[in-house]
């Protein structure tokens, strides 16, 4: 800005504590301000820019939505609900139907929230309630470290790590015990559904917990006191002091996790074996809806073929939607009362 | 040199509460008028719509006109345009928590677009001699943060900061009601300094403190309607040694001597 | 002893029965889950350890079959990736975390916008690298390093939007007011002061946002592809880490998969590293001592 030196230089560099001294160079930063002009322009540009970044999120998933619907009209308007219950996949002879892919991750992500959802509980309940201060912070810390550890370094570890120790030592065991339920039986290969819903399990763990234990947090000192002062022991204290204060948020919680295990790709499709079967037996390849597309969208060459691909995505976006929403509402509803943050 | 505020008619609401009542009151140029009354009567909100920084709360709303030497700072300017006329100090202190001593008094100018860094080390100089605080923070003007310093100095800085934009009026909001009584002393003393070249607005909670800084005073009240309505008004304004000493309303009486109920 | 104490003695071992177990029972999930993070780590530090040479950052990949080669067209590309994300995602994230905090705040928008952002974080990645391969990919006829950074960067906006919002909530708000009555404009106000008392909080969100996206594959599978050799353009397909790892792990090679644990461990300790100094800056509490 252009702005006058000697205009606001003050007459003399030494400066007594007069009035009459300090004059000169206060009226002329009074001049500069007054010059400056309200900033109602800026101000409105600089709210309008804000405002659009908030709304580029409408943006984004408006987008996601229109390019989906756009990229699965083929199929839609060719098998419309039927698409969804065909069980055969069959590109070459032009058969789409994706029910072996809903199956593969319904049951996955079940097998994950079965073995998850206990462990993400006790883990949650022994750092909030029972964990030595010392431990408090490596341990959350290292849970932490959990949900950071990329998906394709899970997939890594469970190709090379898991899924020969599944096969060697866990499913033999497996198919000994349980084998009459019909849902472990040979062939004995590791990867398969149940890898791809152990992998899946350690994946959506530290979600589960760390919300869980926002959850509990957020009860009331007071809920906790009281149930004590009735002489309760520790666990019933915790069982109805606080998880069942909490438990609208727990399940908001596992839902969250679940969402998550949904739309998991890369660490699924390197264990869960790819193929687009319907079995009930678990140890045997399975395939689901993000690996699918992760494995054959970029070889789909007739439009039918994409189309249908496409049509997966969009299945996939609408149920992680209502999911994830179902679950930020329910924790919403529990970690509303806690204690502001701001001040 | 500071300038004389002329209130006319003024009404201020939150939401469906009619905080003040039709308030006219001219404050005199270079001197300091004391705002007292108990609390909830709207004294704070008076000095907030001296400029305009009342109606930054959404709910909130004025009516009347406030005339700031000659110009009417609800009809001719924008509320930035006001608050750059008119320092204003907190009842908290409030220096920003990222800056140092010699930014935090600096940021009203540079925030404004100002670069000049003669001018500014000048202004800077100049306003925390003026806020009585140069003695004490001139060796780390630029390597403490104004958040490290104490409460009183704090409230010192803040008083600097609002006197480096060169005001015409400066506004303070029960500026020592967060401070032990010796950074109150040394408030009050500065404030004694400062009035004869700024036109001081002071809302207190502590009488003894108008008395002993104030030239005027005005006694704000809080009146009760039928149906559980309040508002608070204008009781008496007059020199602060009148208030004290011969009130002509009963109210201010019953107050200034402790009755107030 | 009369029979009705009875109930009562054995409720009370019943109580303590069940207090001991329930305990147990924490302490074991803790190991459970503490454990094979352990394993992950071990192994992977052991194997990515043992396979880390400086040909790793300096060399292309060498076609099957020839041993050596590395990766440092894909640590470039996904640098470059990154940059390009960071450029569109931190932006706007902080932007519509300014429009929450400083704008909206208790408005209907608002909330529906900070509930949106908060469901668009659970969309699948895969589903967002779909919705760009028809953006992006499929009008410019071929994949490219800018769909995959657009991919990316959309990702990071959600999360940005949300960590900058509740970091700038955290600003008390006497620092708005004292910028408010310098007749500060706005705009300023909100970048110098608001924005900048909160930056270590909002430089966190970011690091998160970027450490998620910088492990992601799949919204790359169908945007940037991956590229054999070197590139730096950005209309060409580029490789990027995660996406190598991808391919040298479900190859059938040892020398791949080898290259795919070293790569796995470079990707992780970037990663772990700026996790971890996050950590640090938010446990410091730089943004307490001003509450």
């Amino acid at each position: 800005m252009a702005f006058n030196l000697e205009e606001v230089r003050p007459s003399r560099p030494s400066l007594p504590p007069t009035a009459e001294a300090d004059a000169p160079a206060q009226s002329a930063i009074r001049a500069y301000l007054l010059s400056r002009g309200n900033s109602a322009v800026s101000d409105a540009a600089f709210r309008w820019l804000m405002l659009l970044s908030g709304l580029s999120i409408f943006a984004i998933i408006g987008i996601i939505a229109g390019e989906l619907i756009a990229g699965s009209r083929l199929t839609l308007a060719k098998f419309g609900l039927h698409f969804f219950f065909g069980t055969a996949w069959d590109p070459v002879s032009g058969h789409y139907g994706a029910l072996p892919f809903i199956y593969g991750t319904l049951v996955s992500s079940l097998i994950a929230l079965i073995i998850a959802v206990p462990l993400s509980i006790g883990l949650a309940i022994f750092l909030t309630e029972m964990c030595p201060k010392p431990l408090r912070g490596p341990l959350s810390f290292l849970t932490e470290l959990l949900a950071a550890i990329p998906s394709v370094v899970y997939g890594l570890w469970a190709i090379f790590v898991l899924a020969p120790i599944l096969r060697d030592h866990v499913n033999p065991v497996l198919i000994h015990l349980l084998g009459w339920t019909g849902l472990f039986a040979k062939p004995n290969f590791g990867i398969g559904m149940l890898a791809a819903g152990v992998i899946l399990a350690i994946m959506i763990l530290p979600i589960i917990s760390s919300l869980t234990r926002e959850v509990m947090i957020s009860v009331p000192r007071s809920q906790r006191e009281a149930v004590l002062a009735l002489g309760a022991t520790r666990w019933e204290m915790i069982r109805m002091g606080v998880l069942r204060n909490a438990r609208i948020g727990i399940v908001g919680a596992i839902i969250l996790g679940l969402g998550r295990a949904l739309g998991e790709t890369m660490a699924v499709t390197m264990v869960i074996g790819n193929r687009p079967d319907i079995v009930k037996n678990l140890l045997s390849p399975a395939y689901s809806m993000a690996s699918v597309l992760a494995n054959e969208f970029t070889e789909a060459a007739d439009s039918t073929y994409l189309s249908a691909l496409v049509e997966i995505g969009l299945a996939l976006f609408i149920i992680t939607i209502l999911v994830n929403a179902l679950a930020r509402l329910l924790v919403w509803a529990v970690t509303r009362g806690a204690p502001a943050r701001a001040s | 040199m500071g300038v004389g505020i002329q209130v006319e008619h003024l009404n201020a609401w939150y939401g469906a509460n009619h905080t003040l009542m039709d308030i006219t009151l001219h404050i005199p140029a270079n001197e300091a008028t004391a705002l007292i009354g108990p609390s909830g009567c709207g004294k704070s909100t008076f000095v907030r719509c001296i400029n305009r920084m009342h109606e930054t709360n959404p709910i909130a709303r004025v009516t009347g006109t406030v005339r700031i030497g000659e110009l009417d700072i609800y009809a001719d300017v924008s509320p930035v345009e006001v608050r750059r006329r008119i320092g204003m100090v907190f009842q908290r202190p409030n220096p920003f928590p990222t800056m140092s001593i010699y930014d935090n008094v600096a940021s009203g100018l540079r925030l404004n677009g100002f670069r000049n860094r003669r001018v500014l080390d000048e202004v800077v100089e100049r306003s925390l001699i003026q806020a009585a605080l140069w003695d004490e923070v001139k060796d780390d003007l630029k390597k403490k943060s104004g958040a490290s310093l104490s409460g009183g100095q704090q409230q010192r800085l803040c008083i600097a900061r609002a006197l480096a934009v060169d005001p015409e009026v400066l506004l303070m909001d029960e500026p020592a009601s967060a401070l032990d009584p010796i950074a109150t002393g040394a408030i009050e003393d500065l404030i004694h300094s400062l009035k004869g070249r700024f036109t001081i607005v002071i809302v207190t909670h502590n009488m003894q403190q108008a008395a002993r800084v104030a030239d005027m005073t005005a006694f704000f009240s809080i009146s009760k309607g039928g149906e559980g309505e309040r508002w608070g008004e204008l009781v008496e304004y007059t020199t602060t040694e009148t208030i004290f000493t011969n009130p002509a309303d009963k109210r201010t009486e019953d107050y200034v001597t402790g009755r107030f109920g | 002893m009369p029979s009705r104490y009875q109930p009562s003695a054995l409720h009370r071992f019943r109580r303590i029965a069940a207090n001991q177990l329930a305990s147990a029972l924490a302490i074991a999930s803790t190991v459970i889950v503490v454990a094979p993070l352990v394993a992950i780590f071990a192994y992977l530090l052991f194997k990515g350890a043992s396979s880390l040479n400086l040909a790793f950052f300096t060399q292309t990949p060498k076609p099957v079959g020839e041993p050596g080669g590395g990766m440092a067209n894909a640590i470039v590309g996904s640098g470059i990736l990154l940059a390009l994300a960071s450029a569109i995602g931190v932006p706007i994230g902080i932007g519509g975390g300014i429009y929450l905090a400083e704008f909206g705040r208790g408005t209907r928008l608002a909330n529906f916008i900070r509930f949106t952002a908060d469901v668009l974080n659970g969309v699948p990645s895969i589903v967002m690298g779909i919705a760009i391969y028809a953006l992006v990919v499929l009008p410019q006829k071929h994949f490219s390093a800018f769909a995959g950074g657009v991919a990316l960067g959309i990702m990071m906006v959600p999360t940005i939007t949300r960590t900058t919002e509740e970091m700038l909530l955290m600003v008390p708000h006497s620092v708005r007011e004292a910028a408010l009555g310098l007749g500060v404009p706005n705009w300023r106000s909100v970048l110098s002061i608001t924005l900048k008392t909160a930056s270590p909080g909002v430089i966190t969100g970011c690091m998160l946002a970027f450490a998620r996206v910088a492990g992601e594959t799949a919204p790359l599978l169908f945007t940037a592809l991956g590229n054999e050799f070197w590139s730096t353009s950005l209309g060409e397909p580029i490789a990027a880490l995660p996406l190598q790892i991808y391919v040298y792990a479900i190859s059938p090679y040892n020398e791949w998969h080898r290259l795919a644990w070293a790569g796995a461990l470079v990707l992780i300790l970037l990663i772990v590293l700026s996790v971890a100094l996050v950590r640090y800056v938010t446990t410091r509490g730089v943004l307490k001592g001003t509450a």
